[in-house]
């Protein structure tokens, strides 16, 4: 059995202890904190509403394509709208829920630090990524309108000539400062994995989370800064009138490809690996089993990060320069970690006590929808295929299904984590609805894509030929989108019918990790204690003192939850 | 101390050999480039975390045995509240909208900057806010 201590987090803090934190009320407390989970729900609550802003674009771009010769927008419209959609959702939306919110929250406690290493950098990424969101929206507010290159900018597209006006200026602005907002919260998250663990949690015994949020974090710092090189470069070409994209100055176009893609494909990952930690956890603590094959998923995970830096130009196969065999071959190697992952999600699953509550639906929602996109992504990696679907619906039909898992895996990482950042659980019929408008939502809005890009019909145009099929497989995408827009709803009304309404408790799920050891909400500094860390699930051990610490290989027999769990 | 390192190291150790066998075979330059770079990114602090863990104790966190009272002790300061990272963001929105907007917006913009810096650099030296 293991035994609870006094607190032994001692914290040279000036203010007047670590359990009670007299700062500033209302807006001010908002504007000076660094406390590392009131950052994460300002993220949280920011990466909310750009999903709803980007999801409101895409409802539109979706009534647009209703009919072939839709009139709901204009040609330079609806070329705003899919780059600002595309933009939103991959710099605003996805990455900074990910690593802003989720694992700004959650990290710090599942190793059983106070904060995060650099509280007050914390802070500061905070506001870049506000001010790069309002920097890139207001595009829509200046004359010439919005960004309208596409969300890749591809040069010489994106150039002064082709695309003038300040919105494209914003767009660039806006990433450079999401960029740097990225950055830094890496070299944060870094640092607080390598140096604030708690005695007892070496890296082989933290949650797959947070080693994915790690390996995230180490891809940030490789791939970003290449981002960020290009804007600036990209800048320079706009309006210092050097020619490091164009042809006629003697610069090289394709080679923002390679600098954009050496960032884009990473960032594939880095979007994608915190919901594969997220699902980890919420599988295996609906299965009521430990991780199947714990070292595996990391190894799994490195390896994933470690490819994913040499397939960027699988993006650019039809440019005619690139080195068709290597990036292939990279490209379908990464299957091979992903299938363990898979495989270990199952294995987790296999012979457990499967509770089919909404966070778990979520993440089976997820297994499904992602691998679809990562079997259609294995079409994608051979150049044959990819001849002969480049820049058609079928690319976007692959990404919409592994970014539709992303959102199910976010969505069950709030209805797993919410209780513990607000402690209230949400509505549990609702979110049942949810899941099923989403997921059904997800699949009706994609697989008509997949049909229209094999059948020709190319991305990124706002009117199409007129064809009975085409039209009948559009309407159908459509409907898929109303549905996922239906479930969106469901949400904030599950946000609002359940507020303050559910008491979670501090362990609502019977979890494994720390962040289950502590209060819901946890105090400022997180703990007023810590159990002693025996295995990578500290607190089931602490909550089931008849088991034995299982090491890695060992299993316990399927067991009872600790405590009745009180599902609304 | 020494997981740490490895994962840096491995992962270092992998772009070199991507780097090398991508570099000769393609003879394109700007992938090259990116991975020498990743390699390196990798080896700096990889190296640095490997030649400390040869010289140190084992870390409470790295010591599988470890006990809560054996890590107890002063874990680090911590501000309470800190006006100076949003002084910091706006200064610098404000800079970036200079790009777009004109020059002129660089005067608040680095007025902000660097009154943050004082700012967040003395807040330090006292030891935080209250």
């Amino acid at each position: 059995m293991t035994d609870v201590l006094n607190p032994p987090v001692h914290i040279e803090s000036h203010d007047h202890g670590h359990d009670e934190h007299h700062g500033p009320t209302g807006i001010l407390k908002w504007i000076t904190t660094t406390d590392h989970k009131i950052i994460g729900l300002s993220y949280t609550v920011t990466a909310v509403i750009m999903l709803v802003i980007g999801g409101a674009f895409a409802e539109i771009i979706r009534a647009q394509l209703a009919s072939p010769n839709g009139n709901l927008v204009s040609l330079a419209q609806y070329n705003e709208l899919f780059t600002m959609h595309g933009s939103v959702m991959i710099y605003l939306f996805a990455g900074p829920f990910a690593f802003g919110a989720l694992a700004n929250i959650i990290v710090p406690i599942q190793i059983g630090a106070p904060d995060m290493a650099f509280p007050r950098l914390n802070a500061l990424s905070y506001w870049l990524y506000l001010t790069g969101a309002i920097t890139m929206l207001s595009g829509f507010f200046v004359s010439g309108g919005a960004a309208n290159f596409g969300w890749v900018a591809y040069a010489p597209l994106s150039n002064s000539i082709n695309t003038p006006g300040a919105g494209a200026d914003l767009w660039i602005g806006g990433l450079l400062l999401t960029g740097f907002s990225a950055i830094f919260t890496g070299v944060n998250l870094c640092a607080t994995i390598f140096y604030l663990r708690a005695p007892g949690m070496t890296m082989f015994r933290m949650p797959i989370f947070t080693w994915n949020m790690l390996v995230t974090a180490i891809l940030i710092l490789l791939a970003f800064p290449v981002l960020t090189a290009g804007l600036v470069m990209l800048y320079c070409d706009r309006h210092f009138g050097t020619h490091i994209f164009s042809v006629a100055g003697g610069g090289v176009p394709v080679l923002w490809q390679h600098l954009f893609w050496f960032w884009g494909h990473p960032e594939v990952y880095i979007l994608a690996l915190p919901f594969f930690g997220m699902v980890t956890e919420i599988i295996a603590v609906f299965s009521r089993k430990p991780v199947f094959g714990y070292k595996g998923m990391i190894f799994a995970t490195l390896s994933i990060a470690a490819l994913s830096l040499g397939v960027w130009a699988h993006h650019m196969f039809t440019t005619g320069v690139v080195l068709l065999p290597f990036f292939s071959i990279m490209s379908l190697l990464i299957a091979v970690p992903t299938g363990i992952k898979m495989f270990n999600w199952i294995g987790t699953m296999w012979r457990g006590e499967v509770w089919f509550s909404t966070a778990m639906l979520m993440a089976l929602g997820f297994l499904f929808t992602f691998l679809i996109g990562g079997l259609t992504g294995i079409y994608l990696a051979s150049p044959p295929l990819d001849f002969f679907t480049h820049d058609t619906y079928f690319v976007v039909a692959h990404f919409h299904s592994v970014v539709m898992a992303l959102v199910l895996a976010g969505m069950a990482g709030l209805y797993y984590w919410g209780p513990k950042i607000t402690g209230y659980l949400l509505n549990e019929a609702i979110g049942k609805w949810q899941f099923w408008t989403l997921f059904i939502g997800s699949q009706v809005f994609t697989f008509p894509l997949y049909i229209l890009g094999l059948e020709g019909m190319p991305r990124r145009v706002a009117v199409y030929a007129h064809d009975a099929q085409w039209k009948a497989l559009n309407d159908l995408s459509t409907l898929g989108a109303v549905i996922i827009g239906v479930s969106t709803i469901l949400f904030v009304v599950n946000v609002v019918v359940s507020w303050k309404r559910y008491p979670a408790g501090d362990n609502p799920w019977d979890g494994h990790t720390l962040e289950w050891f502590t209060t819901s909400p946890p105090p400022h500094h997180n703990f007023y204690r810590l159990p002693q860390i025996r295995s990578e699930r500290p607190t089931w051990d602490y909550n089931h003192p008849g088991h034995q610490a299982l090491h890695h290989g060992q299993y316990d027999e399927p067991s009872q939850p600790a405590q009745e769990v009180p599902v609304p | 101390m020494r997981v740490e390192a490895k994962v840096l190291l491995g992962l270092g150790l992998f772009f070199g050999v991507m780097c090398a066998v991508y570099w000769n075979w393609s003879l394109e330059n700007a992938g090259g480039v990116m991975m020498f770079a990743a390699m390196l990114l990798c080896f700096l602090p990889g190296g640095y975390y490997y030649w400390w863990s040869r010289r140190m104790k084992a870390r409470p966190e790295d010591d599988p045995n470890a006990t809560q009272e054996g890590g107890a002790g002063v874990v680090g300061a911590f501000p309470g509240t800190s006006i100076w990272p949003f002084t910091l963001g706006m200064g610098t929105f404000f800079v970036v909208l200079a790009l777009v907007f004109g020059i002129w917006l660089l005067v608040p913009g680095l007025g902000l900057v660097f009154w943050a810096m004082i700012g967040g650099t003395a807040e330090g030296r006292r030891g935080g806010t209250h």
